[in-house]
């Protein structure tokens, strides 16, 4: 395959899969905002979150300021500057379509199309939809993308790549919720095990669908170190670190030649840790540590990957490969 | 029934008012159908358009904003046998074309005899000395030739231009016949129209056979400027419909004049290119430095042998505007057969008789740059006021030399939806001609109309809009 055509394909992955992350971390934060909290400072607490969670706290400071609700919400849906923004991930899962759709489905095509269309028409319309209804509205168009990518395309490297940009996006993402909801949900010991906790614990959990999985596997009050152990290391959650690493591991192994040793070994060394690794000891290493590392190394594997397979510079490989021709 | 009066040809309609017989079946169709019913169609036909993304690019205007070309819900209709007599005309054209760039690439027999005046030929900024004496596979210049043609009366046609460098509009003719069908099933039911569907599978058979000799299994691609080239979406879709890949200059590189491509599993070389970049873009080492899109070094490994290019280097001296009147004469010269398709009669502005007379006459006329395209910067006499000819006159006068003049044509007429219902609108028609081996073609084109009443400008770029085209199978 060409080189460029898997980067686009893995970018346009990732793009939706991002997208669909913002609409969840979005989501929640609209829903937290409903509960009556008693912490200092709530709203700008609340509403630093999201923006924390995407890394984009400091584009938003120079533009608005504080974090409000209603400023922060247009910064992360509609505003155009604002790359991180839904529209822009749209956009630009588009652009990375559009190039490479000679390699996608029609109907693949058609349904990132039609969602750049929808979201171009969203933006500019005031509409009497709530913000939920647009949350739902991405998460829908992502699920249906996934949807419509397994139903139709060729079980090749075009949907392993797809597959790649997919599930390191939404590993890197559900770390970050979890690294960020750490944090703000646990300010004071003496809360632990509060009705406050409840409601945001499980928050989290619906952000990432999980929700009902919690219920279902351990039947018990919400406790951090179980949230911990279902987004981190249970294979059978589709957002877990774990799950994800699983689906990273198995897209890489599908892909062959160029130089992909180092991501290969990497993928596989990550997912050891997350396979063998226990709930205790990832709190006893601390959780924010622990999601640091992890993110750090899903930094690197995304930086061997574009090395081995998405960069155009062959020319050192190629004068190996024309000495043994 | 009302008479038609009209100056030109209509396809539908005779001069009595009664319905031509290749029509008739449409028309007992027509007749049961309101134009409301059929304006649903049309904006049926724009929503699968726009969610299919089939849009192109204006260029000079601020965003680069995507628009749709028009789509005609009316299908335009040739019969089976006129058909036949175009094609073979279109194939003759094409073939003596062929020769004729072989030729001057060769030994330049045709300027020897004196049937062109060789300055026609080698001064022309077109003509690329680079190709002198390379030999091309099949003796094939132009493998894709898209010729524009319009109609006059029942059964005469006149060419109007040759595209011998990268012809477009092919993925709209493949369109609008899937939106047809989707549209109006039942009409392909009572209509036996030939299918068009095939033509990609020609293409690449055609590409297959132009590789450089000795290479059995060719690795054959499709070179595009980018996704913000205004015909991007055809180039994707070709690509596509051929299951090769769609790249861009800098997928590719040249190593040991041979070309290769950046793939996930390392350098694959690449035999044949379908390239939709001019020549001036393509390769920056030999024609304009300043390009982005090109690779270098790919004329080393073309004249090398390495590696086919459709179209060639260098078909641009047989397209352009002042060689055309010369395509008559190549008929004869290499063919030694009589044209099929007339020619427009052209005057040629550098000739002082032919100035003259076109200066007497600019308001009847239609005045053309000899090498411009898409139905920019010319002058459609009828329809110009006096002040836009006086400027024109200007620019005619400071390089005579650069235009060409011809008489204004009573382009044909198809009925065509318009807003106060279905109406006759003035049409050309493109056939894409393809030469490997042999040469083929899928029986129909890209029925190009002009939509505003009377207007003869039929240029998607200046408003005109697309038809299907039927061959009636009979």
């Amino acid at each position: 395959m060409l080189s460029r055509t898997a980067e686009n394909l893995y970018w346009m992955a990732r793009h939706i899969e991002r997208a669909e992350n913002t609409a969840r971390i979005l989501d929640v934060a609209h829903r937290s905002a409903l509960l009556p909290l008693d912490i200092e400072g709530t709203e700008a607490y609340l509403w630093y979150a999201p923006l924390n969670i995407t890394g984009c706290a400091e584009a938003y400071e120079s533009r608005y300021g504080l974090a409000r609700n209603d400023a922060v919400t247009h910064f992360m849906t509609f505003d155009a500057e604002n790359p991180c923004s839904i529209y822009s991930c749209l956009k630009a899962a588009r652009e990375n379509a559009r190039a490479v759709r000679g390699a996608i489905t029609q109907e693949m095509w058609e349904v990132i199309n039609a969602t750049w269309l929808e979201v171009t028409r969203r933006s500019q319309a005031v509409t009497e939809d709530g913000n939920a209804d647009f949350f739902d509205w991405v998460k829908d168009r992502s699920h249906l993308f996934r949807g419509v990518t397994l139903g139709t395309i060729l079980k090749d490297i075009t949907l392993s790549f797809i597959r790649l940009g997919t599930f390191l996006e939404r590993a890197d993402n559900t770390a970050r919720i979890l690294d960020v909801k750490y944090h703000i949900l646990l300010p004071r010991v003496t809360d632990v095990g509060g009705a406050a906790d409840y409601y945001q614990w499980g928050s989290l959990l619906k952000s990432v669908s999980a929700f009902e999985a919690y219920r279902k596997i351990y039947r018990d009050v919400i406790t951090p170190s179980k949230v911990a152990e279902l987004l981190i290391l249970r294979d059978d959650m589709p957002r877990s670190l774990h799950a994800c690493l699983n689906e990273v591991e198995a897209a890489l192994s599908q892909i062959n030649g160029g130089s992909g040793h180092e991501a290969r070994r990497l993928a596989g060394e990550l997912h050891a840790t997350l396979h063998f690794g226990r709930i205790e000891d990832v709190l006893m290493q601390g959780l924010h540590e622990y999601l640091t590392d992890f993110l750090d190394t899903t930094a690197q594997l995304g930086r061997e990957i574009g090395q081995a397979y998405l960069s155009r510079n062959h020319l050192g490989r190629f004068s190996s490969m024309s000495k043994v021709a | 029934m009302k008479k038609n009066t009209s100056p030109f040809y209509n396809e539908m309609t005779a001069p009595d008012g009664n319905i031509r017989p290749i029509y008739q079946r449409y028309d007992d169709w027509l007749r049961h159908h309101d134009s409301a019913a059929l304006e649903r169609k049309g904006r049926e036909a724009e929503l699968l358009f726009r969610r299919l993304g089939i849009t192109f690019a204006v260029y000079g205007e601020a965003d680069g904003a995507e628009r749709l070309i028009p789509f005609d819900v009316v299908p335009r209709i040739f019969g089976g046998e006129e058909w036949r007599r175009l094609e073979t005309g279109i194939k003759q054209r094409v073939r003596a074309l062929n020769a004729f760039l072989h030729d001057i690439y060769h030994d330049q027999e045709i300027l020897k005899s004196g049937v062109i005046e060789p300055e026609q030929v080698l001064g022309n900024a077109m003509y690329r000395p680079e190709m002198q004496g390379i030999d091309l596979p099949n003796q094939v210049y132009a493998h894709i030739a898209g010729i524009d043609i319009v109609r006059v009366a029942e059964n005469d046609f006149y060419v109007l231009e040759d595209n011998l460098r990268t012809p477009s509009g092919v993925s709209y003719m493949l369109e609008n016949r899937k939106t047809m069908m989707r549209l109006f099933p039942e009409l392909f039911a009572q209509h036996q129209v030939a299918p068009v569907e095939h033509y990609p599978l020609m293409l690449l058979d055609t590409l297959r056979e132009s590789a450089p000799p000795g290479v059995e299994h060719p690795v054959i691609v499709v070179l595009t400027p980018g996704a913000y080239n205004s015909a991007y979406f055809e180039h994707a879709f070709i690509a596509s419909q051929m299951g090769v890949e769609l790249v861009e200059g800098q997928d590719l590189f040249v190593q040991n004049q041979r070309v290769y491509m950046h793939t996930t599993e390392g350098p694959q070389q690449v035999h044949v290119i379908y390239r939709r970049v001019d020549d001036d873009f393509i390769d920056p080492e030999v024609f304009r430095a300043d390009s982005m899109l090109g690779v270098p070094g790919l004329i080393s490994a073309y004249r090398a042998g390495h590696v086919s290019l459709a179209n060639g280097v260098g078909t641009g001296v047989a397209d352009d505007k002042s060689t055309y009147l010369f395509v008559p004469d190549m008929i004869r010269f290499y063919l030694g057969e009589t044209p099929i398709l007339s020619n427009v009669p052209t005057y040629r502005l550098g000739l002082k008789d032919d100035l003259a007379y076109v200066l007497e006459h600019l308001d009847e006329l239609v005045v053309k740059e000899v090498q411009g395209s898409g139905g920019y910067g010319m002058l459609v006499g009828p329809a110009s006021t006096s002040s836009e000819i006086a400027a024109y006159r200007a620019r005619i006068l400071d390089d005579p030399h650069n235009f060409i003049a011809q008489p204004t044509l009573a382009l044909s007429a198809c009925p065509t939806l318009v807003e106060a219902g279905i109406a006759p609108r003035h049409v050309d028609l493109r056939p894409f001609v393809l030469s490997g081996k042999e040469i083929r073609m899928v029986p129909g084109g890209l029925t190009r109309v002009a939509l505003k009443e009377s207007s003869l400008v039929v240029n998607s770029s200046q408003g005109g809009g697309t038809k299907d085209t039927w061959v009636l199978e009979d």
